[in-house]
C-alpha cells in the first residue's frame, strides 16, 4: 500500500534555507576565530555540516512510523545512556556530560532530545482525543520529566531546559486545558525557590549576572557584558573593526555567542536577516507539520519546531540581554558537532514526514 | 495501525505560528534596542575596551656642572610584569619566571594571588629596575612565557656614595599633600617630581612633558595596533655653577666628618662647591626606599637628610669678629681701640674669659683679628651696643635668608633689642651684648649666610646673591625676576677694608690662629671660629662630652685682594677653627692648582719646551748661543670628566 518514497519529494527549499544559515555560521566562525587559538574551527564545522546533511538523508530513509512503533525501546535506551553518563561520564569543569567512546566524545543528552520528540509524538498521537485528562497530562510530563531530571543531575541545566518545550508543545497540541496549564505554571513558580537551592553556585551566578550585567563586569558578568557591547557597537550596518570579537574581548565567540559576533560584524541589518532566515525555516516546518500524513507526523515536526524555537529564543535572548546565560547553542550557527548533528537528524525526521505526505 | 486519523486542531497550530512570530518580534526588538537605540553607548564602551592610552614618560633634564660635565643623568630602567592571559595558568610558570628574575617562587605566586581579584587588564608588577641579565631572560622567553613583559621608564642616575646629594636632591612620586598645594596643582598622582635640592627647585624646567601613545589592545592588554603618538618633550638640562673638581676636593676634605663646606665666587655669587655630611645615597630613593632605611635616615641624630650648608643654624663663634670689626670701623670706634688682654675682663659685674688664658697683652684691631682676642671684641661690643652691631650684621645679611636658589633655606638669628622684645617679651640685657661680640649668645648663622657676609667684606662691601644654577643659561627676564645677579653695596671704608683683610691674611701665618693650615704660595685671608654648643662649664659636667664638642668654623678667601673664591667650613665637633681651616685650604688649593694648570694657561706642547740659551766654556771668553727642545715633565692636573659614578 505504501508508495515508493523518492527524494523528489524531499523538502529542498527547507534544506536551502538551512544551508544558508549554516553558511553564515561557518563564515562567522571563521572570522571570529581567525586570530585566536581556535583558528580553523570553521573547517571542522564544514565537515560537521556535511556529515549532518548525510545523516539527515539517512534519517529520512527510515520510516518514522516504523521508528514510532519501536519508540519504547528507544526510550529505554535513552534512559540507559543517561544513566551510563551519570556513572561513567567524563568529568569536565564539574559536570559529567560526556561519554568517551573510541575515537570521539559523545554527549547522549543531545540524541535523547530526538527520542523524546518521537516518544511524545507517539504518546499524544495514540491518545486520539481533543482534551487531556489529568493522568494523561501527568504521564506526558513524566515521559519528559524523568530524562530531564537525569540531565539535571549531570548537571546540565541548559540541555535539561531544552527538553521542556517538547512536553509543552505536545501538551498544547494534544489538547491541554487552560486550567491545567495554569495550575502547572503556578506549581512551577512555587517550586522555584526550591529549585534555586538545588542550583550549583555557577548556575546561580549566571542567573544573577544576567540581572545586573555591570555589577561584576570583569568576572561573572564579563561574558554577558562583552556580548552586549559587541552587539550594541555593531550598530545598524555592523562594525568594521569588529573589535569585541577580533580582539578577543568576547570570550569563546564561536559557540554560544556566535550570534553576538555576527551581530557585531554585520549590524542590525545582518542580524535581522539571520532572524528572518530562521523564521522562514520555522514557518516552513510548521507548514510541513500541517501537511503531515498523520497526527504522529505533525507531533514529530512540531516537536522539532518547539526545540529549535526554544534554542533560538534562549540563545538570541541571551545575546540581546533578555535571558540568562544557560549554555544553549544557536542551532545551525554555533560551532560544535553534537549540536549540528542533532539538528540535522531532527531535520531528517521532518524530511521523513514530508516525503511521506502523499502516502495513503 | 496509523490510519488516517483525526487531524490536529489547526487553531492551535496557527497559534504556535503566532507565538513564534511574537518571539521573533521580541528578539528583533532586543536587537533594535541595542544596535540602533543604544548603539553609540555601546560603541563608546567598545572603544574604551580596545583603545588604551599609554603615557610616554619624558626623561628629566640632565644636571651638568659649570663646564658641562654630567652630574645627574638618566638610565633606562625596566620593570618586569605579567600580562594576565586568561588562557594561561600563571602559577604553573611561576617557578621558571622566578628563576629568571632571581626571585623566590613563593614571592611570584604571592604577587599573582594578590592580583587575582583585580581587573584583568591590570598587569601584575613583579620587579622594578631589573638587571640586564633579567631583561635578557624576558626577551629570550617571549615564546615560552608570552605573559611576561617589561615596561621601560627613565630613572635618575645620581653620583655614587651620596656625592653632592644634598645639593642635587632626589626625585619621588608627587605626594597627596603636595598635590593640595597651589604650585603642584597641575601635576597628576604618580608624576615623578623633585622632592629636594635642585631637583625640587628646578623641577618645572627639569621635568619635561610626558607624551602619550594611543594603541589598540586586545582583551589581554596586548598591543595589536598603534593609533597615534604624541612624543614626549624631554626636560631641559640644567647647568650649575658648581665645579666638579672643587666639589670632589670639598667632598674628600670633609669625608668621615660631620659638617658642611661651601665654596663661592665672591664676585658673582656662583656656588662652586657645596657639601654636607653625613650624606645619603639618592640612588636608593630612585627605585623605592624601604621604610626601615627611611626611618634610619630621618631619626639619625646627625641628620643626614639636612643640607647643613643652608639649614644648620649655629653660633658663628669668632668668625663673627670680622663683622664686629666692620661695625666698629664704620662707627669710628675700632680704629683707636687698644685693649690690654690678661686672659679675661669684667663687664657688668661678670667675668668674661679670653680663649687664651694667659692673655694677649696689648691688642689692637689687627692683632685682635689674627689672634682672635676675645677681650678686644668684648670691649668693642660694649662700646657699640647691640643695636649698632645688629645694624651692620643685618646689612651684611645675617639673620636673613640669602636667597640662594635651593629649597628650605633657614634664616638664622641676629639678635637686637627689638628682636628680644618681639620674641621673648623681654628687655635686652646689656650683658648679652658682650657674648654677641664673639659670635656666641643668641647669634645663629647658616654657613652660606656667614660666607656671604664675609664675601661682601672681602669685596669691599659688594654683596651678591649666592646661586647654584648658571644664570647665563636663563632668559634675561627670568634672571632679573629671580634676583640671581642682584648686588647690594654695603658701605665699608677702604682703609678699614684694607686693614681687616690684611689682618685676616695673617691668620694662617705663624702669628695667627691657624698656622697649620698655611699653604706656601697661596695668599689666603680668613678667620677661624670655635663655637660652643653649651657653655664650657656645662660641658665639663657632662660625661659624654664628645657630643657637646665645640664646632669649628673657618671662612677664608683668596687672593686677599680681588678675591676669586671664598670657602666656608663648618666642622661639627671640630673643637677648633684651625681644623676647619685645614679643610677649607684643601678646597682653595684645588682651585688654585686648577687655575694655574688649566690647559689654556700652560704651554700647548705637552712635554717639550723650546729654550734659548747662551753660555761660555770654561776658560773661554767666547759666548755661544743656541736653542734646545727640553723634555719637561709636566703632569696634567687630573680633572674629573663627570661626577663619580656617572661615567
Amino acid at each position: 500500500m505504501s508508495r515508493y518514497v523518492s527524494f523528489r519529494d524531499f523538502d529542498w527549499l527547507l534544506l536551502i534555507f538551512v544551508l544558508m544559515i549554516c553558511g553564515l555560521g561557518i563564515m562567522e566562525i571563521r572570522s571570529a576565530t581567525a586570530h585566536t587559538q581556535f583558528a580553523g574551527a570553521h573547517i571542522k564545522q564544514v565537515y560537521w555540516v556535511m556529515g549532518g546533511v548525510g545523516a539527515m538523508f539517512l534519517m529520512s530513509l527510515i520510516n518514522y512510523q516504523a521508528m514510532l512503533d519501536k519508540v519504547h525501546w528507544l526510550y529505554i535506551a535513552a534512559l540507559t545512556s543517561l544513566m551510563l553518563v551519570l556513572i561513567f561520564g567524563q568529568k569536565y569543569k564539574g559536570a559529567r556530560r560526556w561519554v568517551k567512546l573510541p575515537g570521539m566524545h559523545f554527549q547522549p543528552s543531545e540524541w535523547v532530545k530526538l527520542i523524546l520528540i518521537l516518544a511524545v509524538a507517539k504518546y499524544f498521537a495514540d491518545l486520539q482525543q481533543r482534551e487531556l485528562s489529568w493522568p494523561e497530562f501527568i504521564k506526558a510530563g513524566a515521559i519528559v520529566g524523568v530524562p530531564m531530571l537525569m540531565v539535571l543531575r549531570q548537571p546540565d541545566l541548559g540541555t535539561a531546559l531544552t527538553y521542556l518545550p517538547i512536553a509543552v508543545i505536545g501538551s498544547f497540541l494534544g489538547g491541554v486545558r487552560l486550567k491545567q496549564a495554569l495550575i502547572v505554571i503556578l506549581a512551577a513558580v512555587l517550586l522555584m525557590p526550591l529549585a534555586w537551592h538545588a542550583l550549583k553556585p555557577y548556575q546561580r551566578d549566571r542567573l544573577t549576572s544576567f540581572m545586573h550585567p555591570d555589577a561584576d563586569s570583569q568576572d561573572k558578568g564579563y561574558q554577558v557584558n562583552q556580548s552586549l557591547i559587541a552587539v550594541g557597537s555593531g550598530g545598524i550596518w555592523g562594525s568594521t573593526e569588529g573589535s569585541q570579537t577580533h580582539l578577543a574581548f568576547l570570550p569563546v565567540p564561536q559557540t554560544d555567542f556566535i550570534f553576538a559576533a555576527f551581530a557585531e560584524e554585520h549590524g542590525f541589518v545582518g542580524a535581522l536577516a539571520v532572524l528572518l532566515l530562521y523564521f522562514i525555516v520555522l514557518m516552513r516546518l510548521t507548514q510541513n507539520a500541517q501537511t503531515a500524513p498523520d497526527r504522529a507526523g505533525t507531533f514529530v515536526v512540531m516537536g522539532v519546531v518547539a526545540v529549535l524555537s526554544f534554542h533560538i529564543l534562549v540563545n538570541v535572548g541571551m545575546v540581546v540581554g533578555f535571558m540568562p546565560v544557560t549554555g544553549i547553542p544557536l542551532p545551525l550557527m554555533s560551532y560544535g558537532g553534537s549540536s549540528v548533528l542533532f539538528i540535522f537528524l531532527a531535520l531528517g525526521m521532518v524530511m521523513n514526514v514530508h516525503m511521506r505526505r502523499f502516502v495513503n | 495501525m496509523f490510519g488516517r486519523d483525526e487531524k490536529l486542531s489547526s487553531v492551535r497550530l496557527t497559534a504556535v505560528q503566532y507565538i513564534i512570530l511574537a518571539i521573533f518580534l521580541i528578539l528583533a526588538y532586543g536587537l533594535w534596542r541595542l544596535q540602533v537605540m543604544q548603539s553609540e553607548f555601546y560603541a563608546g564602551l567598545a572603544e574604551r575596551n580596545r583603545v588604551r592610552t599609554v603615557p610616554i614618560l619624558a626623561p628629566r633634564g640632565k644636571i651638568l656642572d659649570r663646564e658641562g660635565r654630567v652630574i645627574v643623568d638618566n638610565y633606562p630602567s625596566f620593570t618586569a610584569l605579567l600580562l594576565r592571559d586568561s588562557l594561561r595558568d600563571l602559577s604553573a610558570d611561576a617557578d621558571l619566571i622566578a628563576k629568571g628574575l632571581n626571585m623566590n617562587p613563593s614571592e611570584v605566586r604571592e604577587h599573582i594571588r594578590k592580583f587575582a581579584s583585580m581587573p584583568q587588564y591590570q598587569p601584575i608588577f613583579l620587579k622594578d629596575d631589573i638587571t640586564p641579565d633579567e631583561l635578557a631572560f624576558v626577551e629570550s622567553h617571549r615564546n615560552e612565557l608570552p605573559e611576561l613583559d617589561t615596561i621601560m621608564a627613565h630613572r635618575r642616575l645620581y653620583p655614587r656614595k651620596g656625592f653632592m646629594a644634598h645639593l642635587v636632591g632626589y626625585v619621588g612620586e608627587v605626594s597627596e599633600d603636595m598635590l593640595n598645594q597651589p604650585q603642584w596643582e597641575f601635576y597628576n598622582p604618580g608624576d615623578v617630581v623633585g622632592r629636594s635640592g635642585i631637583e625640587l627647585q628646578y623641577n618645572q624646567m627639569l621635568m619635561g612633558k610626558n607624551g602619550a601613545r594611543r594603541t589598540i589592545v586586545n582583551s589581554r592588554g596586548k598591543e595589536v595596533q598603534s593609533l597615534s603618538e604624541t612624543p614626549a618633550v624631554p626636560g631641559t638640562q640644567l647647568k650649575l655653577t658648581v665645579d666638579i673638581d672643587l666639589q670632589i676636593a670639598a667632598e674628600e676634605a670633609i669625608e668621615g666628618k660631620n659638617g658642611a663646606i661651601i665654596a663661592m665666587d665672591p664676585r658673582t655669587g656662583e656656588i662652586l662647591a657645596m657639601v654636607s655630611r653625613p650624606t645619603f645615597d639618592p640612588n636608593n630613593f630612585a627605585v623605592r626606599i624601604s621604610r626601615g632605611e627611611w626611618n634610619k635616615l630621618v631619626t639619625d641624630p646627625d641628620k643626614p637628610l639636612l643640607n647643613k650648608a643652608i639649614q644648620a643654624q649655629l653660633a658663628p663663634g669668632s668668625t663673627f669678629k670680622i663683622i664686629m670689626s666692620v661695625a666698629g670701623w664704620q662707627e669710628g670706634v675700632a680704629q683707636s681701640l687698644n685693649v690690654h688682654c690678661n686672659g679675661g675682663a669684667n663687664f657688668y659685674g661678670r667675668r668674661f674669659g679670653c680663649w687664651v688664658k694667659q692673655g694677649h697683652g696689648a691688642v689692637d684691631l689687627t692683632k685682635a683679628i689674627y689672634q682672635s682676642c676675645d677681650v678686644f671684641f668684648y670691649t668693642l661690643a660694649e662700646k657699640l651696643g647691640i643695636n649698632r652691631i645688629a645694624k651692620y650684621a643685618t646689612a651684611l645679611g645675617l639673620g636673613q635668608k640669602t636667597g640662594i636658589d635651593l629649597p628650605q633655606e633657614v634664616s638664622g638669628v641676629m639678635p637686637s633689642e627689638e628682636w628680644k622684645i618681639r620674641n621673648f617679651k623681654q628687655k635686652w640685657f646689656a650683658g648679652e651684648t658682650i657674648s654677641v661680640g664673639i659670635g656666641q649668645g643668641a647669634v645663629a648663622t647658616t654657613p652660606v649666610q656667614l660666607m656671604r657676609a664675609i664675601a661682601a667684606i672681602s669685596m669691599g662691601g659688594r654683596m651678591v646673591v649666592p646661586h647654584v644654577a648658571n644664570p647665563s643659561e636663563f632668559p634675561q627676564a627670568y634672571v632679573a625676576a629671580n634676583h640671581y645677579m642682584d648686588v647690594k653695596n654695603i658701605p665699608i671704608e677702604p682703609s678699614g677694608w684694607n686693614l681687616i683683610t690684611d689682618a685676616m691674611g695673617r691668620v694662617l701665618l705663624p702669628e695667627g690662629t691657624a698656622p697649620s693650615a698655611h699653604i706656601p704660595g697661596i695668599d689666603i685671608a680668613g678667620k677661624t671660629g670655635s663655637a660652643q654648643i653649651v657653655s664650657l662649664a656645662t660641658r665639663a659636667k657632662h660625661e659624654n662630652s664628645e657630643a657637646l664638642a665645640q664646632n669649628g668654623w673657618f671662612v677664608g678667601f683668596t687672593p686677599r685682594r680681588n678675591p676669586e673664591i671664598i670657602v666656608a667650613v663648618l666642622f661639627e665637633g671640630g673643637e677648633h677653627g684651625r681644623l676647619a681651616a685645614r679643610l677649607a685650604t684643601q678646597v682653595i688649593k684645588a682651585y688654585v692648582d686648577k687655575q694655574r694648570r688649566l690647559p689654556s694657561k700652560v704651554a700647548k706642547q705637552d712635554h717639550k719646551v723650546d729654550v734659548g740659551a747662551i753660555w761660555n766654556e770654561a776658560g773661554d771668553e767666547e759666548f755661544h748661543g743656541g736653542r734646545f727642545l727640553i723634555d719637561v715633565a709636566k703632569p696634567r692636573l687630573p680633572l674629573a670628566t663627570a661626577a663619580p659614578g656617572l661615567r
